[in-house]
């Protein structure tokens, strides 16, 4: 391990053992567990990323780098207001102006239909999708797109969005969910009745749902306990943040085919809502993938496509439209605000006896907070009959919320995990012992009702213990270690793959799935595992939504788990091929050819894949499979966090010295791109914890729209993140992957809050946990 | 509104166009001279990924305005290979896993270009510190810095054999 050139920012006491974190190396990748995962041949090692010349020398295209000839650009007009009526709109000013070719508003779109339609990650009503995408009769949040222009240059069409007179009828504003709650609180959304138990029930409301589950006897659980702990949190709304801006290209061509090319999570949803909204067959849309940079959620959402679309039929041109980072922020994502009460029992012998929780979450301007998967990760980690969830859903005068990296967990895990802490220490026992003492197992009923298949909640809690990191001396006032773990589902979805032998024995492989963080090589790995053929020999190609069959959305941690399955069913089908190929070849039955490593024999013939491949136009032409799945076996991944911070008292600054995160991956396909996940996962998650909020001014909007004032980590807030993968194999797939992507962000925050807490004695209920917050607690405790 | 014409070099190539008064460098790379390897993420000097070097010194393409280009000579990821041959860095990069989307990488690969020409051997708090306008929101940084390290040395190892 070279950690020889670290530089003096890197204070930890010792390296992390075989924690992954030491300079990549391609071929000696030992994880800290593996418990029944074979070894393979090319799933497990760290060849370099197919797309990655692209990637260093700028050649890849994104959404935005792309101009079509003949591009007009679009800007669009945003609500100056959190929550208004419109009178209404005048756009002749901006429509006479010098360059500008169209303007729409959503009277140009067609009537929404009440019916509902799959987002991506599950179905919404289409009235809220329309109305996101171009207010009617009401702006919900500021930021809400109001109309839009199509100019010869953006500057051009920047001014006459600006030039649009828009007549509000100013209404009052809710900001958080307990505001949006009170009984005499305005409705958002006249027609929204609340949905309770399951049940659609005739109450207006701006709580659009209420979820709620119970097992056991809490009550009896909370009367049997030595130490009950019950304590609420708030947390702020916080942007997904990546970098590239939301983009997109529509052509509208006279032959009636729309043809769009943007920067998604999901090529298929952005084809199948916008030919909902549009109401046209989705056959006559065709979505190209462009290059994203970054979604974690919030790519997956329609919010320009049909708008630019509209304005290509207008004009009959390309039509172009790239948000600002002030667009970004105001008119996308972000992820919702919490209100959350924990309450947990537990008895002198360290056993958990009661859990109970309520969850109020920010939904923003349209319902759909994923409050419910919170409900079902926060007490997920943990075995324990008598427990009672209840979730709400509410509106609020805020954009939209958008998925983002476990949605809803990371809130959820703030507030449980903050007071099984304190159980803890109450009962005077080690935060790590008492959790492992309760984990959840193979069996264990979850809140929402489904008993947990294999699980790797124990094996995670026990590389925690045994990790160097937690036994490391921490010396030094204002310093304190914090552990906390945390759970996300990860989803299954449809995949499509086809695989295409070349006669120089080379395979391209057509997918769909946006390559975010280098999917292409580990769903390529996966293929070339089933071929016996090296990694490089695979070239992968993410291709439109007319030359692949349907893929849902690049999200739920899914795409290396259900893409790569459809990669291995493919290959498996050239394996089959190539055994025909091979007993024509040496007139034998094909069930006495034998096919290992990528090798054909029988009775003492035989020839590797790369020279059957040369034959195939001889031994009956082109070699070609096709297979899609909808996976079953998605396996859950735990994940858990030590930290080590240092608080200022003078200021409340607090400084991470220390971070170890440690995830149950399952199997690991890339050991670097995992580790890579569980890094990004972990920072987004410290940024969460420190920094980043929507700091809305009392008239409820975003007083800090830009990167200078939204503060997301930088290099310099940092220090190197340690990694150490579990790998407990998923009995639901060919390789045992679970998926990475998002586990990893639950845990950050409240680890950072219990470190804090042994730290100075200072319990946050608040995030973010910034400067003036800390100081506040400091000095009142 | 008038068009101003620039003569200016651009990866070593003299380069010329006409611009906007009010068009930034970073919209003339793009729109009009279709480099398009630069990219925006901020358009306020916020997150480094429009880093060119300008004159030997790295700056916010975004906060550059296309008339101050004149006469200048400008550096942009599309002028870091050699040829057919990839930078240090951009190896490094790669075999490092220093990407996820790759959106943010351009700016990290001329931003650590220029470190590396001024001081061959960083130190993790050095390479932190130059690298600190450079925002990446996917992989917090850890592979981006040990690919800098990595790459300060193989170059170091490659100027003393
Ligand atoms: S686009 Fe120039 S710094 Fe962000
Ligand atoms: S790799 Fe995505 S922003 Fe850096």
């Amino acid at each position: 391990m070279s950690t020889s050139t670290l530089g003096p920012k890197s204070t930890s006491a010792a390296p992390a053992g075989k924690s992954g974190n030491g300079a990549p190396r391609r071929d000696s990748y030992e994880p800290n567990m593996v418990l029944a995962t074979q070894t393979f041949d090319v799933v497990g090692t760290r060849p370099v990323r197919h797309d990655g010349a692209d990637k260093v020398t700028g050649r890849a295209l994104y959404g935005a780098d792309l101009t079509l000839a003949g591009t007009l650009h679009g800007a669009i007009l945003r609500s100056p207001h959190a929550h208004a009526r419109i009178r209404s709109i005048d756009t002749s000013k901006a429509e006479q102006m010098d360059g500008v070719h169209a303007v729409v508003t959503a009277d140009d779109l067609p009537e929404a239909e009440d019916k509902l339609v799959d987002v991506g990650e599950g179905d919404t009503r289409l009235s809220y999708v329309h109305g996101n995408v171009l207010a009617k009769g009401k702006v919900l949040y500021q930021g809400h797109a109001v109309a839009a222009v199509a100019a010869r240059n953006q500057h051009v069409a920047l001014e006459a969005a600006n030039a649009i007179v828009v007549d509000y009828e100013p209404l009052p504003s809710y900001m958080t969910a307990p505001e949006a709650m009170a009984a005499d609180a305005e409705l958002l959304h006249s027609d929204l009745r609340m949905k309770e138990f399951g049940e659609q029930t005739d109450k207006p409301s701006n709580v659009a749902e209420h979820f709620h589950w119970t097992a056991g006897a809490v009550d009896e659980g909370f009367a049997g306990s030595d130490v009950v702990v019950e304590r609420t949190f708030d947390t702020s709304t916080v942007h997904q943040g990546y970098i590239e801006p939301h983009n997109v290209t529509a052509l509208w061509n006279h032959d009636g085919r729309l043809h769009i090319w943007c920067s998604t999570q999901g090529a298929f949803v952005v084809r199948d809502v916008t030919s909902k909204i549009l109401e046209i067959p989705v056959s006559n849309i065709k979505v190209t993938p462009m290059e994203i940079g970054g979604g974690f959620g919030g790519k997956i959402p329609v919010y320009m496509e049909p708008v630019a679309a509209l304005m290509s039929r207008k004009t009959g041109r390309p039509v172009k439209i790239v948000m600002s980072r002030e667009d970004v922020f105001t008119g996308t994502g972000p992820t919702p605000g919490s209100h959350v009460r924990v309450k947990v029992g537990a008895s002198a012998d360290g056993k958990i006896q009661a859990l109970e929780a309520t969850l109020a979450y920010e939904a923003g301007a349209y319902p759909g907070s994923f409050v419910a998967p919170g409900g079902m990760c926060v007490f997920a980690a943990y075995d324990c009959a008598n427990l009672s969830v209840d979730c709400y859903d509410v509106v609020v005068n805020k954009p939209s919320s958008a998925a983002y990296r476990a949605p809803g967990a990371t809130q959820a895990a703030f507030a449980a995990e903050q007071v099984i802490d304190e159980v803890a220490s109450k009962l005077g026992l080690d935060p790590v012992g008492f959790r492992m003492r309760n984990a959840a197992k193979e069996g264990t009923r979850r809140a929402d009702g489904p008993k947990f298949r294999r699980i790797g909640c124990e094996q995670v809690l026990q590389a925690v213990r045994d990790h160097p990191h937690y036994s490391a001396p921490l010396t030094g006032s204002n310093r304190g270690r914090g552990v906390a773990v945390g759970f996300w589902f990860n989803v299954g979805l449809e995949s499509s793959c086809t695989l295409n032998v070349n006669t120089d024995g080379t395979v391209h492989l057509v997918e769909g799935s946006t390559d975010i963080g280098g999917t292409r090589t580990s769903i390529a790995m996966q293929a070339a595992e089933v071929l016996g053929i090296a990694a490089e020999e695979i070239l992968p190609e993410v291709v439109d939504t007319d030359s692949v069959g349907f893929t849902s959305v690049t999200g739920g941690s899914r795409t290396t788990f259900a893409t790569g399955w459809a990669a291995h069913d493919a290959a498996q089908k050239i394996v089959a091929e190539m055994r025909v190929r091979a007993a024509k070849l040496w007139s034998v039955e094909v069930e006495q050819v034998e096919h290992a490593k990528g090798v054909y024999s029988s009775n003492g013939n035989s020839i590797a894949f790369r020279d059957l491949a040369a034959m195939s136009s001889k031994t009956g032409g082109p070699v070609s499979a096709t297979a899609t799945v909808k996976p079953r076996g998605v396996g859950g991944s735990f994940s858990a966090n030590i930290v080590d911070v240092e608080v200022d008292p003078e200021t409340g600054k607090v400084e991470i010295l220390r971070f170890t995160a440690v995830q149950d991956v399952g199997k690991a396909v890339h050991p670097s791109y995992v580790e890579g996940q569980m890094q990004g996962g972990s920072v987004q998650g410290i940024g969460w914890a420190l920094n980043e909020e929507y700091f809305m001014g009392a008239d409820g909007t975003m007083k800090n729209s830009s990167l200078l004032d939204y503060r997301m980590p930088t290099t310099l807030d940092l220090p190197m993140i340690d990694t150490c993968i579990v790998e407990v194999a998923n009995p639901g797939h060919p390789f045992g992957v679970r998926g990475v992507g998002e586990a990893n962000i639950v845990p950050p925050p409240a680890a950072i809050a219990n470190a804090i807490h042994r730290a100075v004695g200072a319990r946050m209920q608040r995030l973010p946990m910034s400067p003036p917050a800390v100081w506040a607690e400091v000095a009142g405790s | 509104m008038q068009s101003i014409h620039v003569r200016t070099k651009i990866n070593g190539q003299a380069a010329e166009f006409l611009c906007e008064p009010r068009q930034s460098l970073l919209e003339v790379l793009r729109d009009v001279l279709r480099l398009t390897g630069t990219k925006e993420g901020c358009n306020d000097g916020n997150c480094g990924a429009c880093t060119v070097e300008m004159d030997g010194r790295i700056v916010p393409a975004c906060l550059v305005l296309g008339a101050e280009a004149e006469g200048a000579d400008i550096l942009t990821i599309e002028g870091i290979a050699e040829g057919s041959a990839l930078h240090e860095l951009q190896n490094a990069f790669l075999e490092g896993a220093a990407l996820q989307c790759g959106v943010c990488t351009p700016g990290f690969i001329v931003a650590s270009k220029a470190l590396l020409e001024r001081n061959p051997d960083p130190s993790e708090e050095e390479i932190r510190f130059w690298l600190a306008n450079n925002l990446c929101r996917c992989t917090g940084y850890d592979k981006i810095v040990r690919s800098v390290q990595a790459a300060a040395e193989k170059m170091q190892q490659e100027t003393t054999s």
